[in-house]
């Protein structure tokens, strides 16, 4: 039980502090340090050009993607190293947010099962950030229930033939490639007949929709498919294999810890430490100290609970499933923070103009981002799921498709 | 940074995990709980012999001199056991008092019975309702005699000494507290049983009419040491809260796995997983925030009032949400006195209350962060 760097890890730590303090845009430091869940804002600037740009450079002095080999863009660093590194990169850190599923789960599939010559083509513009990636799974029929997806990829020679329509993709109107997940068989259960590819984003046939989320962003995509053609070399896993290389890539998403998932927790306590209500400061009333510390302790617990996640994986030991408590927890917990925030402010905490709003909008911009939350990357039910099944031991689910051949599955509830 | 117990703590949690398991069956605990006996003297002997009492007591008092991490892991599994003695009372609370404050004299005096199980000790705090608090503390010192009551005392009847908190002041200040010593066996001290919510571990009254102490740590000093007693016994409590509530969950997931009900096992009901899932969420949050207490403790760290403080409300919280859904998910079953479920959940708020309630640890998280802050 110890907090201390060793050596070699102190070592680390100056090198890493001291290339940050050369090379990080410090001019955004400030607009950065503001920023959090459901904005991030830099005055003046595009933020795509920014992150690619701070990107680019820490790849070009070996500090991209920090886990990965070295032949493939990384510097094959310890996963405490990566911690440490997210620690000294502070805020700038949330200029890496556009390359999280590219580096989390879309490089891991392919250092998985991409062919070595792709992987040594691909891979480094992927850690350098020249190339983004998107993770093309969900669809209209197919979100907890990803395994009930219906595009469609049909072989026609040595290439495969895709139509249907992807959904909640995040980042493809930005991608340049991505990992898709289609149907190759209909005639066996859902679960044996998909297949992985990859594909250049910019095929003929791709069409990026944007979505308008109820918060009013567009994060996410539609994107549909025509008679769009990836050469079967683009294959990831074996033809109807692709339910197993897809829980690669979850697996990766797990693994991929970032720099801790946002809880809104210090927003609101510099919030209320400076507060003034009628009958004193915030911080000295009761029910908001209670409030306080009941989420001080969830948001401690999720941070030391990733540094037992670390201690482990240091060890060689793989982390389990039990790291989907961290979006579980997180995701109300935001939401939670920020409706109390608002409360706090009273009649103006419907206001959520920069200039109006408390913290510039922060917390209003919370509130309408962390729904979403709660829903992306699995729902809270399906992570209760996940912790109850595969952490519990519970028994599954009573499947009622899963021996059924997939076009035999029902599609519609009430007629 | 390694954020884990080193594999010597870890065999010595499985070595205290099956001494427990074959020392301390819940037939052994139901023993006490049906007030057959005040403790279960057999296993706190075992206790002694496994040296397990006198795990972080230094070797010139005759203890193992291990550190407070290995107590970590024994407290975790004297929670997990439900065990039916004075541990609490006895190893975190006056034990660490003499640690923190006694002299020489008074350290060769009690800490080598402690260790080896000869006495029992705990701390006389509280005078009925309320939080810690030195307002609170009305209990006189007239030089070195003391009136007053303490209650509810921790194993009070079975104590053979008492670290008792006094007011040696009027100032209105801390330093209007000051910590006695006082040999319960040496007459002076009246002592009365009351019942209590958690039967396996006894509560009293104790009356002092000019009883005999000697002082505990400098006059005035008392309010600062207890702040310090409690923080680590925070953190002590705090494992044992975290393996109550493992084990809660593991009953609850066990008896989801057995139960069958429309055909099914319930465990396969999402409405059953789900708060299986949250009770897992709960005892996670807990444990990594005792990990970090761990850590703070075992270092003296300038961290440990804040660590403390967040390892007890997470713990107490998760033992309690733990313990009260076990029995939601095992039924009626779970509400009656034959199965074990209410024996967790009597001790899990017994011990939610033990050292100042919840609105006490809030405050105190809070203003602690407010420092840290303002820093």
């Amino acid at each position: 039980m110890n907090f201390d760097d060793t050596p070699q890890e102190a070592a680390f730590r100056a090198e890493a502090k001291a290339w940050i303090s050369a090379n990080a845009p410090k001019q955004y430091e400030e607009d950065l340090r503001k920023s959090s869940l459901g904005r991030t804002v830099i005055k003046g600037v595009n933020l795509l050009e920014a992150a690619k740009a701070w990107q680019k450079k820490k790849a070009d002095a070996g500090w991209a993607c920090l886990h990965w080999p070295k032949e493939y863009g990384g510097r094959g660093a310890s996963p405490i190293e990566r911690v440490i590194w997210q620690q000294e990169e502070g805020p700038f850190g949330n200029l890496s947010r556009v390359f999280i599923i590219g580096h989390g789960m879309c490089g891991p599939t392919m250092m998985a099962f991409a062919g070595e010559e792709q992987k040594r083509k691909h891979l480094p513009p992927l850690a350098s950030g020249e190339k983004i990636w998107c993770q093309l799974f969900s669809e209209p029929a197919g979100g907890s229930d990803v395994a009930g997806l219906r595009t469609r990829a049909e072989k026609e020679g040595d290439d495969w033939i895709i139509n249907g329509l992807k959904i909640w993709t995040s980042g493809a109107h930005y991608s340049d490639y991505g990992i898709l997940l289609t149907r190759t068989d209909p005639n066996v259960p859902k679960h044996k007949g998909l297949t992985m590819f990859f594909l250049d984003m910019k095929s003929p046939g791709v069409e990026v929709r944007p979505i308008k989320q109820a918060s009013g962003q567009s994060d996410f995509n539609e994107v549909y498919f025509t008679d769009v053609r990836i050469p079967d070399s683009q294959r990831l896993g074996a033809v109807n294999d692709g339910w197993n290389v897809s829980l690669t890539t979850l697996m990766n998403e797990r693994m991929s810890i970032g720099a801790g998932v946002a809880t809104g927790f210090p927003e609101l306590f510099e919030f209320c430490n400076n507060l003034m209500l009628e009958d004193g400061p915030a911080i000295e009333d009761r029910d908001v100290r209670s409030k306080l510390a009941n989420w001080a302790v969830k948001a401690s617990g999720l941070k030391y609970t990733s540094m037992r996640t670390i201690s482990a994986l240091s060890k060689g030991e793989r982390p389990g499933p039990e790291n989907s408590i961290g979006k579980l927890v997180a995701g109300s917990m935001i939401q939670d923070v920020a409706t109390f925030a608002l409360d706090l402010q009273g009649a103006a905490g419907v206001l959520s103009g920069p200039e109006d709003a408390e913290l510039a909008g922060k917390f209003q911009a919370m509130l309408l981002r962390a729904p979403g939350t709660r829903v992306e990357g699995g729902t809270d039910e399906i992570m209760r799921n996940i912790i109850a099944e595969r952490v519990l031991g519970l028994p599954g689910d009573i499947r009622v498709d899963k021996d059924v051949p997939f076009n035999k599955i029902p599609t519609k509830g009430r007629a | 940074m390694n954020f884990d117990f080193s594999d010597d703590q870890k065999q010595m949690r499985d070595a205290a995990r099956k001494f427990l398991s074959e020392q301390c069956s819940p037939k052994a605990v139901r023993v006490v709980l049906d007030g057959k006996a005040p403790y279960d003297k057999a296993l706190w002997k075992g206790l002694a012999e496994m040296g397990f009492l006198g795990v972080a007591i230094p070797e010139e008092f005759g203890g193992a001199g291990a550190g407070h991490l290995e107590l970590c892991v024994i407290a975790e599994e004297m929670g997990r056991a439900n065990a039916p003695v004075p541990f609490s009372s006895t190893v975190y609370l006056a034990a660490e008092a003499l640690l923190i404050a006694g002299s020489d004299a008074q350290k060769q005096k009690w800490l080598p019975k402690v260790a080896s199980g000869e006495a029992i000790g705990t701390l006389a705090l509280f005078e009925g309702s309320g939080n810690p608090s030195p307002k609170a503390i009305k209990l006189a010192a007239s030089g070195v005699t003391l009136s007053g009551v303490k209650k509810p005392v921790a194993d009070g009847a079975i104590a053979d000494f008492a670290v008792v908190a006094a007011r040696t002041g009027s100032s209105g200040r801390e330093s209007d507290i000051s910590l006695f010593l006082v040999d319960l066996k040496a007459g002076g001290v009246e002592v009365k049983e009351l019942t209590n919510i958690d039967p396996t571990r006894g509560q009293a009254e104790l009356t002092f009419t000019n009883t005999k102490a000697e002082p505990l740590g400098a006059t005035g000093e008392g309010w600062s040491i207890l702040t310090q007693v409690l923080d680590r016994a925070a953190v002590l409590l705090a494992f044992e809260q975290v393996g109550g509530a493992d084990r809660a969950l593991e009953m609850g997931r066990d008896y989801a796995l057995d139960r069958i009900a429309f055909g099914r096992p319930i465990g396969s009901f999402q409405a059953v997983k789900h708060i299986l899932a949250d009770m897992y969420v709960s005892a996670t949050l807990a444990r990594s925030n005792c990990y970090y207490g761990a850590w703070a403790l075992s270092t003296n760290a300038g961290e440990l009032p804040e660590a403390a403080a967040a390892a007890r409300i997470s713990a107490t919280q998760a033992f309690q949400h733990c313990a009260k859904n076990n029995i939601q998910v095992h039924g009626g079953m779970g509400f009656t006195w034959e199965f074990d479920c209410h024996m967790y959940y009597r001790r899990a708020n017994a011990t939610a209350l033990a050292l100042g309630s919840m609105s006490y640890w809030e405050d105190a998280l809070i203003d602690r962060m407010r420092k840290k802050n303002a820093a």
